[in-house]
């Protein structure tokens, strides 16, 4: 049974980064981007995790927890960037 | 078998509250409603998906890992932070001051508003062009 939901959250993901992706590239605003490229981060965090889960090892978290803090990181540098002109003052 | 049943449901939960983030990026019309279907769907789908993990690593294998409950935190704490930095970094290039209501009687939005006291970057500046005041 657990495979089963291992293939439906797989495709759920996968589709969710293919619909962020199309954003990136499709965008209207500069925002919008850097919101998609956010999703596509978090998203990315949520198929590692389904892959530790399949392969039932734990090496996959290290991985997810930097994509979470490099995520957040980027996205606070863009909108520092366009808020005050510069990244660090 | 009880541990097997949760983390199936949470994962098709956080399978389709992902989705529905995504989706939600695509299809909603303007930018300020396409921010807070990520911020607050995928997060949570994520959340799920993450919580599942939680479950299931103890119950399978034996193993207790907290890794997964500090990316919980550590998203749940950054996501808000995320959308809220985003909108702010959106009024300021798309909108000007007057196509906006005001927040409150007699106040300003903080990022159209003028700075209370002068920076450091701004004193600097002023000390390197004389004492022209700034523009």
């Amino acid at each position: 049974m657990i495979a089963y939901a291992l293939i439906f959250a797989y495709g759920c993901f996968g589709m969710a980064l293919l619909f962020c992706l199309y954003r990136v590239v499709f965008a209207p605003g500069l925002s919008d981007r850097v919101l998609a490229l956010d999703t596509m981060s978090i998203n990315v965090i949520a198929l590692l995790t389904l892959f530790g889960i399949d392969k039932g090892t734990t090496m996959y978290f290290e991985a997810s927890l930097l994509f979470a803090m490099v995520g957040f990181i980027s996205t606070v540098a863009y909108a520092k960037f366009v808020l005050r002109g510069d990244i660090i003052e | 078998m009880i541990a097997e049943i949760i983390v199936s449901v949470l994962l098709v939960a956080g399978g389709f509250f992902g989705l529905v983030g995504s989706y939600g990026l695509v299809k909603l019309p303007d930018p300020m409603t396409r921010l807070h279907a990520p911020t607050k769907s995928a997060t949570l789908g994520v959340g799920a998906v993450l919580v599942a993990s939680l479950i299931w690593f103890p119950a399978r294998y034996g193993v207790l890992t907290w890794h997964e409950l500090l990316i919980t935190l550590f998203l749940l704490l950054t996501a808000p932070v995320t959308g809220y930095f985003i909108a702010k970094a959106h009024m300021h290039m798309g909108w000007s001051r007057d196509e906006l209501p005001c927040p409150a009687p007699g106040k300003d939005w903080a990022t159209f508003a003028d700075p209370d006291e002068e920076s450091f970057v701004d004193r600097k500046r002023r000390d390197q062009q004389g004492s022209q005041p700034r523009i």
